[in-house]
């Protein structure tokens, strides 16, 4: 028996997933999410810790059986076959390496579980593309994370599977490592043209890797598109936070007028254009991005055409490449300003009044529960305490 | 020897829940990897328990040579204590004694190398358990030297008047206590050790930073820390201590025979059965009324 | 004055641990010292003359070097019987879910919280009463019975402290659940089994109270030295003692040596071709 009976002859196709849910007793962790991932794409996976991103890889690497739903490999059903039986692989979150084999054996474990005699050449070639070769008689507890890593990834990728799962592959690797490694995984990707399904809670690796990204959260897909559309026009309030920051300004709409979308928030009236209003009526959120709202010291100097909000500087931090303002507001919420230090913007220090102006080209309108207020404060990238 | 086996039980704990659910034709695997075992510990130490409460309600005029009655003599257990409730006593009495001695040995021992003891750590360990790794027997007959009227530690003694001249060490009480306390020690050590290599010495750092004397740090951060490891160690030695004959038999004379010692003739030699089975299911219960008691003031029932 | 004090109170704990450290060592130095005596009487258990003799002919009382080769082949015996069923359940019990889990438990966890006492006892109550002539069978069946539950602690600990995820990357590249066991899960257990295995040999070389109860005429070797302290202790005991002591010692060392350099093989070291690297 064995692996040599695996699938992986039949011709490469898009990965989708068909209503897929998985339930733990009464706890709904992947809620009918329905994806397709072409053939060949970069994509992530993005969502804080439980929101089912991890379910969801280990339902496509045949780890986890779903409750109900499919998934479809070309027009292949595979949501049933045990995991040795798929030609999916997976790059496991801080890796788990065989540690009573060497590298050279790691790698070469697939191939000789399909019954392959002569790996040798196969397996100093993928040690080459990772940058280890002269590292295979050594066992994993000799080597630093980021090479442990790259065996992971050389383990996998020597199967050729047609989809590569990884399970927050950077995510025990310090910052400058990561970065490192998110640039060599993504040429790796592009060289070996398989589909990558990335899972991962930083939203920065997500941006910076795929080419797709699908924001999870609470079980479902919240939204999904390339990385710029997702930041520069979120779907929704948690999108918006999640990925990078967003003032969010509670509003109300009353519909389109012809191109625009008036709105009324705290007494003052903005608007914004209708293509980039997710809902045009009722209460909504108007949102523009900290470094889209720039910083003057009157309401005389705000650009012919921009929309503005004056208020008073309650706190400046200067963090290098930018200094992050709070400007606290007339009716008491704190707007995040982001100014760059471009060495010709005015500097402001706390107390002094200011005013926060915007191309209403880069506001946008998402809906809002009836009750909600401003979401304008910085929130945490992810809740403290959860970092997996 | 069995302390070696007892120092994983604590540390399985946190035993992860077992991965993916397998398939249906999976599902008899677990009772079949289990059959053996189980029908071997079912067959040889359950239905043996039973056969022993059988033979405690046996007819006591009976003999082995001609054959026990079923008379469901529940009589033979009052008469039994009756007869034997001093060996009870001391048994308990030596045990508890031997124990409260092993403590103030074993705590400073088991923090010592847990907390203290830097590189040396394996070293110590492997010298705590090291008195193991020789027989039981041999060891506990090596005290009859050490504490023999001709030995240099009973000379000591005499010397110093802390023994008469004709004062002994050997056959009292002081040596089935010694004995006992030291045969059990590295079962009490152990567990506690166990639980004192967790202990982050931070706290106790943090607690002197507010202001704890040590003396308060001790009882308000280390000792409630290694609880669990504490009640195991107690356990594990007081459970063998009480049913132990040994040192007894070795170090004492008759008249510090403890409960084991008749439970010993009462098989072996008296072979009367329905006595030894009743003394057996006494001392069993005892020690159960013992543990429960102890483990519901300890307040920490999941140790076991 | 206020140094000194600290100074004590930096040590002292240390200072007490060692004096129990003696406490604890004292028999084995006096055991070992007695394997070099040649006692003045049957009785004695002074130190009276050295000599090599006891170690020149360890078995000049041949019915102890019998019962010595009696209890490593019960030890053998039951070793190998108490270790597969020990894994096998422990194997159940940490891989699988199924009904009944808590019973188990309690049925593993009795006899190692049992009184020997009671389980020797109860066992010759049983054999007694089922007419089976104890000897040599009876002694493995009782030592299989209270090893079993050690074999399974011991295998159990390992085995929990196993990322199950190893398992789950096997299956993934490819290989069967057969493949797994054989190729990682049993490799990555097999020291907990060989732990499980010498303690459990250990357990039942040493036994006395349950062998007591259930030996008939069979004398294992601490029957012999049961005995013997009636009549009078042979000096070779002591030899055997220590020859004990030394083995086991040898063994731990052994072990804790070769995972020593395990572990200092594992720092990393200078890698070739490190300069390669971007």
């Amino acid at each position: 028996m064995g692996g040599t009976t695996v699938a992986r002859e039949t011709p490469a196709g898009d990965l989708r997933l068909a209503n897929l849910t998985k339930r733990f007793g009464v706890f709904t962790a992947v809620d009918e999410v329905n994806l397709t991932i072409p053939q060949g794409s970069f994509f992530a996976l993005l969502g804080a810790s439980g929101c089912g991103k991890t379910t969801t890889l280990r339902m496509i690497a045949g780890l986890e059986e779903p409750t109900s739903g499919q998934v479809l490999l070309g027009d292949r059903d595979i949501a049933r076959l045990r995991p040795y039986k798929r030609p999916v692989n997976t790059v496991f979150q801080s890796y788990a390496l065989f540690p009573h084999l060497d590298i050279f054996e790691n790698v070469a474990f697939g191939l000789r579980r399909r019954g392959i005699r002569d790996v040798g050449e196969q397996v100093e070639r993928m040690l080459a593309l990772v940058q280890l070769e002269g590292y295979g008689r050594r066992l994993p507890a000799q080597l630093s994370g980021g090479q442990q890593q790259r065996v992971a990834l050389a383990r996998a990728l020597i199967n050729h599977p047609q989809v590569l799962l990884l399970d927050e592959p950077l995510g025990a690797l310090d910052l400058k490592l990561r970065r490192q490694m998110q640039i060599e995984l993504k040429r790796i990707q592009t060289e070996v043209g398989i589909t990558f399904v990335h899972v991962t809670h930083d939203q920065e690796e997500a941006m910076t890797m795929a080419d797709t990204v699908a924001v999870m959260n609470a079980g479902r897909i919240e939204q999904l598109g390339a990385p710029a559309d997702i930041y520069e026009f979120p779907a929704t309030a948690f999108v918006a936070n999640f990925l990078g920051q967003s003032n969010l300004i509670a509003a109300e709409a009353a519909g389109a007028a012809g191109d625009d979308v008036p709105v009324t928030a705290h007494g003052a009236r903005y608007s914004v254009p209708a293509a980039r209003a997710r809902v045009d009526r009722g209460p909504v959120h108007l949102g523009v991005r900290p470094e889209k709202l720039h910083l003057v010291g009157s309401a005389d100097q705000v650009p012919a055409g921009h929309q503005h909000v004056a208020g008073v500087v309650s706190d400046a931090s200067y963090v290098g490449v930018s200094t992050q303002y709070l400007l606290r507001t007339a009716w008491g919420s704190e707007l995040s300003v982001f100014a760059a230090n471009s060495g010709s913007a005015e500097r402001f220090a706390v107390g002094a009044e200011a005013v926060a102006h915007w191309d209403p080209r880069h506001a946008f309108l998402l809906p809002r529960e009836p009750g909600a207020e401003d979401q304008t404060t910085p929130v945490l990238d992810e809740p403290v305490g959860v970092k997996s | 020897m069995s302390a070696l086996a007892h120092v994983p039980t604590g540390q399985s704990t946190g035993a992860k829940p077992p991965p993916a659910a397998r398939r249906g034709r999976y599902r008899a695997l677990p009772y079949l990897l289990l059959l053996p075992g189980g029908g071997w510990l079912l067959l040889f130490f359950a239905l043996p328990l039973l056969q022993l409460a059988a033979a405690s309600l046996y007819d006591p005029g009976g003999s082995l040579a001609t054959g026990y009655a079923m008379t469901w003599a529940f009589g033979n257990y009052p008469d039994a204590l009756a007869a034997y409730w001093p060996h009870f006593l001391r048994s308990f009495g030596y045990a508890g004694l031997a124990l409260v001695l092993a403590l103030l040995m074993g705590y400073p021992l088991a923090y010592a190398i847990a907390q203290k003891a830097g590189r040396w750590k394996n070293l110590l360990l492997v010298c705590v358990v090291a008195p193991m790794f020789t027989s039981f027997l041999v060891r506990t007959l090596a005290w009859k030297t050490i504490l023999s009227d001709n030995g240099w530690v009973v000379g000591l003694l005499r010397d110093v008047h802390l023994l008469g001249p004709d004062g002994r060490l050997l056959a009292t009480p002081f040596a089935v206590v010694l004995g006992l306390t030291y045969n059990f020690l590295p079962f009490l050590v152990l567990p506690l050790y166990a639980s004192l290599e967790r202990l982050d010495p931070r706290l106790l750092e943090a607690a002197s930073d507010l202001y704890a004397s040590p003396v308060r740090a001790f009882r308000r951060v280390t000792l409630p820390l290694s609880m669990p490891g504490l009640v195991a160690g107690t356990l594990l030695f007081f459970i063998p201590a009480s049913g132990d004959y040994i040192n007894a038999e070795l170090l004492g004379t008759p008249n510090e025979y403890m409960i084991g010692n008749v439970i010993d003739s009462a098989f072996l030699v008296r072979l009367d059965y329905p006595q030894g089975a009743a003394l057996s299911f006494l001392l069993m219960a005892a020690i159960l009324a013992v543990v429960f008691g102890y483990l519901r003031r300890a307040g920490t029932e999941d140790v076991l | 004055m206020a140094r000194f004090w600290r100074w004590v109170a930096d040590r002292w704990v240390m200072g007490v641990a060692l004096l129990v450290l003696g406490y604890l060592s004292l028999p084995i130095l006096v055991v070992a010292g007695l394997s070099f005596n040649r006692p003045s009487s049957r009785l004695s258990y002074d130190f009276h003359e050295f000599t090599l003799d006891n170690w020149r002919n360890p078995c000049a009382t041949s019915d102890m070097c019998d019962a010595v080769v009696r209890s490593v082949q019960i030890g053998f015996i039951a070793t190998v019987v108490s270790t597969v069923l020990g894994t096998l359940m422990a194997f159940a019990l940490v891989r699988h879910r199924f009904r009944g889990r808590a019973g188990i438990n309690v049925l593993i966890f009795l006899p190692m919280a049992t009184p020997e006492l009671v389980m020797g006892t109860s066992l010759l109550a049983l054999f007694v009463a089922a007419g089976v002539p104890q000897g040599f069978w009876t002694i493995v069946i009782a030592h299989v019975m209270f090893c079993v539950s050690f074999v399974v602690v011991t295998v159990k600990a390992r085995l929990a402290g196993m990322d199950s995820r190893l398992e789950e990357a096997a299956m993934d590249l490819y290989a069967s659940e057969w493949q797994t066991f054989r190729r990682i899960t049993l490799p990555l257990v097999l020291p907990g089994i060989v732990a499980a295995a010498l303690l459990a040999f250990s357990l039942s070389f040493d036994d006395f109270i349950i062998t007591n109860f259930n030996a008939g005429t069979t004398v294992t070797f601490p029957m012999y030295v049961w005995g013997a302290a009636q009549r009078g202790i042979p000096p070779q005991v002591n030899v055997i003692g220590t020859a004990m002591f030394v083995i086991a010692l040898l063994l731990v060392l052994g072990s804790t040596l070769r995972g020593r350099r395990a572990r200092r093989a594992a720092l990393p070291v200078a890698a070739p071709g490190a300069a390669k690297r971007p």
